[in-house]
């Protein structure tokens, strides 16, 4: 006989508390269920959908222009607000950045996220993570100030295209009317600059995943059927890489429509929503319009969602 | 006659490692031709050569005479069943067989027609409309099958095709295939690591190892006179009797290799060879029974009609075979 005891056929309980509660669980997943689900949910019920039922409330008040008071009467008053002149001039142009943003984000994050799926491997694809997620483990303001120093005037983009002889070129750049100005730091190219420099981790890392998904014999079974590059990158690399490409666009556009302290720090002094949401909240006092500027990007999300559904983005998930 | 595939001193080294060493090959126009080796024996990337997805490294591939290595997959009138069917997921069975037509600029009523000719000859009529996740195994295979033959390819190319097929399937398969190729006349080649699947199908069969080829033939002459020791162990599982055993026999060689299933157990007459032994094990397998017998230290493995009766373990007897079903080996 060895010194091990013969096992028994099957096991007594284990009387202990934890025994006897392990046990329970696992005549009963749902409980468990219930328990680890429980209290997020009730989280995102009550704090987060809550407090964005009551921002749709506030929303529909109005205030009194001659008391400063909120007038808690239903009324699309404050709907009909952003429509003037210089609130929907705000919307116009966060969209306008938002979505540029979000195109150049993608077209710049693509190669990256491709080269990091398709041929990165061991060694590489570790220093390809750490160039990604290095930025994020940096302050924010302290990225966004660092940028205001580099685009400034006498910062070292400057210096750089003076030394190239190319002021000429960042001085016609500067020229052109809207996106130009006194410097990079104060014109709407530096704030598209900063936008896509801060949330390009972002785009990269879902196209990354969507394209570590793609079998690299799809690419391969295109080019034998007779494919060339630009059609196999057209039908199957574009298509399968779309649920990932619409996600990160889900980030960066979503980010830069809510975003108030890249253009107050980078930019020319014409607000976007996030600061007129942060005025009139603040100083204006005016928390109705405050909550329906809100509003505007969580409907345009809706909106992007709705249409990226519809044109089959997520068909390939 | 321009062979369909020629393969003059060809060489596919990665780094170090010689996936693919000096290989010389003709495959004939027409010809159902196997590939045949166990893993990492150079057989896929032999294939991988001819489809485009790998430059040799040294040598010179032909396709119907024209020059290939530099020449891009796309460029290549050379399709490619793959071992995992590698269908698109995000298009329907019909996109998925109508693709080569697609990129070649077909229009949309002619591939159409074309894709679903290429499904009914694969026996799936009207599995245009489904997605490749809704289909089996077997049916994602002929998929694979008929997107690969819809393009009218010189010459099909199939990566273990029917390597994740159950055992019905499978021979189901094979000579749905072997009837398909005879009457399309397109040159197949096909790679498999399973002896039994090239011996039936293959008019000639090339037998891989370590980067080279170990014999070419008929599946005749690969199976009854293998010309390497590793061949005869690999193709059927032969006995390989050592010099030692062939001198006690009186037949001076090397090495021979002698089938299972050429040996009978007990019986011998004046013109047979004949070997005692001991029975070490056995084992029922259906048809055949096999039997373990040790020869003075030799191991020798006999495949016996399930209508014969078993020796017990232990038991001692005599082999007995045929002069001519011993085949000499000039390796040893």
């Amino acid at each position: 006989m060895s010194a091990l005891v013969t096992p028994a056929t099957i096991l007594p309980n284990r009387p202990s508390l934890t025994g006897r509660l392990s046990d329970f669980l696992w005549k009963h997943p749902h409980v468990l269920l219930a328990i680890l689900l429980g209290p997020p949910v009730l989280w995102l019920g009550i704090i987060y959908l809550g407090s964005l039922f009551a921002l749709l409330l506030q929303s529909f008040f109005s205030i009194d222009d001659f008391s400063g008071l909120i007038n808690y009467e239903f009324t699309f008053a404050t709907y009909m607000q952003l429509l003037s002149d210089a609130n929907f001039d705000i919307i116009v142009r966060t969209v306008t950045m938002a979505a540029v943003v979000t195109i150049f984000s993608a077209l710049i994050a693509f190669p990256i996220a491709y080269y990091a799926a398709r041929y990165a491997k061991g060694k590489w694809k570790a220093v390809f993570y750490l160039g990604i997620m290095l930025p994020l483990w940096s302050s924010y303001l302290v990225k966004i100030y660092a940028w205001k120093l580099i685009l400034a005037k006498e910062g070292i983009l400057t210096w750089a295209f003076t030394k190239l002889h190319l002021l000429w070129l960042l001085d016609g750049w500067l020229s052109l009317p809207i996106i130009g100005g006194n410097s990079l730091s104060v014109s709407y190219t530096g704030t598209f600059l900063v936008f896509v420099y801060v949330w390009m981790p972002f785009m990269i890392l879902p196209i990354q995943a969507a394209l570590e998904r793609v079998p690299g014999n799809l690419i391969e079974a295109s080019s034998d059927l007779g494919g060339t590059p630009q059609q196999t990158f057209r039908h199957v690399l574009f298509p399968l890489a779309l649920p990932g490409i619409v996600a990160g666009s889900i980030f960066t556009f979503s980010l830069t429509l809510g975003d108030y302290i890249i253009p107050q720090i980078v930019g020319s002094s014409r607000l976007f929503i996030g600061q007129a949401v942060y005025a009139q909240q603040g100083t204006a006092g005016n928390i109705p319009l405050a909550a329906a500027f809100t509003v505007v990007p969580i409907v345009i999300m809706g909106l992007y969602l709705w249409m990226a559904k519809r044109m089959g983005a997520f068909d390939a998930l | 006659m321009t062979a369909a595939v020629l393969f003059e001193n060809v060489s596919r080294h990665f780094g170090a490692v010689k996936a693919v060493d000096a290989v010389d090959l003709e495959i004939a126009a027409g010809e159902f031709f196997a590939m045949l080796g166990p893993s990492g024996s150079g057989k896929t990337t032999c294939l991988r050569l001819m489809a485009g997805f790998e430059q040799p490294t040294g040598g010179h591939i032909e396709i119907f005479g024209e020059t290939a290595e530099g020449v891009p997959p796309y460029r290549r009138s050379v399709n490619t069943v793959f071992q995992d069917y590698a269908l698109f997921p995000h298009l329907s069975i019909l996109d998925n067989v109508a693709y080569g037509l697609m990129v070649k600029g077909i229009g949309k009523e002619e591939r159409r027609k074309a894709a679903e000719d290429a499904l009914a000859m694969v026996k799936l009529p009207g599995y245009g409309q489904r997605r490749p996740g809704q289909l089996s195994g077997g049916q994602r295979q002929r998929v694979a099958l008929a997107r690969a033959l819809v393009n009218k390819p010189k010459v099909l190319l199939l990566d273990e095709p029917l390597g994740a097929l159950d055992l019905k399937l499978r021979e189901q398969m094979q000579e749905e295939l072997k009837t398909l190729q005879k009457s399309l006349g397109i040159t197949f080649v096909f790679v498999t690591h399973d002896q039994g699947e090239a011996l039936s199908m293959a008019d000639r069969i090339a037998v891989f190892n370590d980067g080279k080829i170990q014999q070419l033939g008929t599946p005749e002459d690969i199976y009854k006179r293998p010309q390497t020791r590793f061949v005869a162990d690999f193709v059927g599982s032969s006995n390989v009797l050592s010099s030692a055993t062939c001198a006690r026999l009186g037949v001076p060689a090397k090495a021979a290799s002698l089938r299972p299933e050429a040996i009978a157990i007990g019986t011998s007459w004046a013109e047979q060879l004949s070997l005692p032994g001991t029975v070490t094990a056995r084992s029922f397998l259906g048809a055949t029974n096999r039997v373990s017998v040790d020869c003075s230290g030799e191991k020798i493995i006999v495949a016996s009609p399930a209508a014969m009766p078993v020796p017990d373990i232990g038991a001692e007897v005599q082999l007995a075979f045929s002069r001519n079903d011993l085949h000499l080996m000039e390796e040893a």
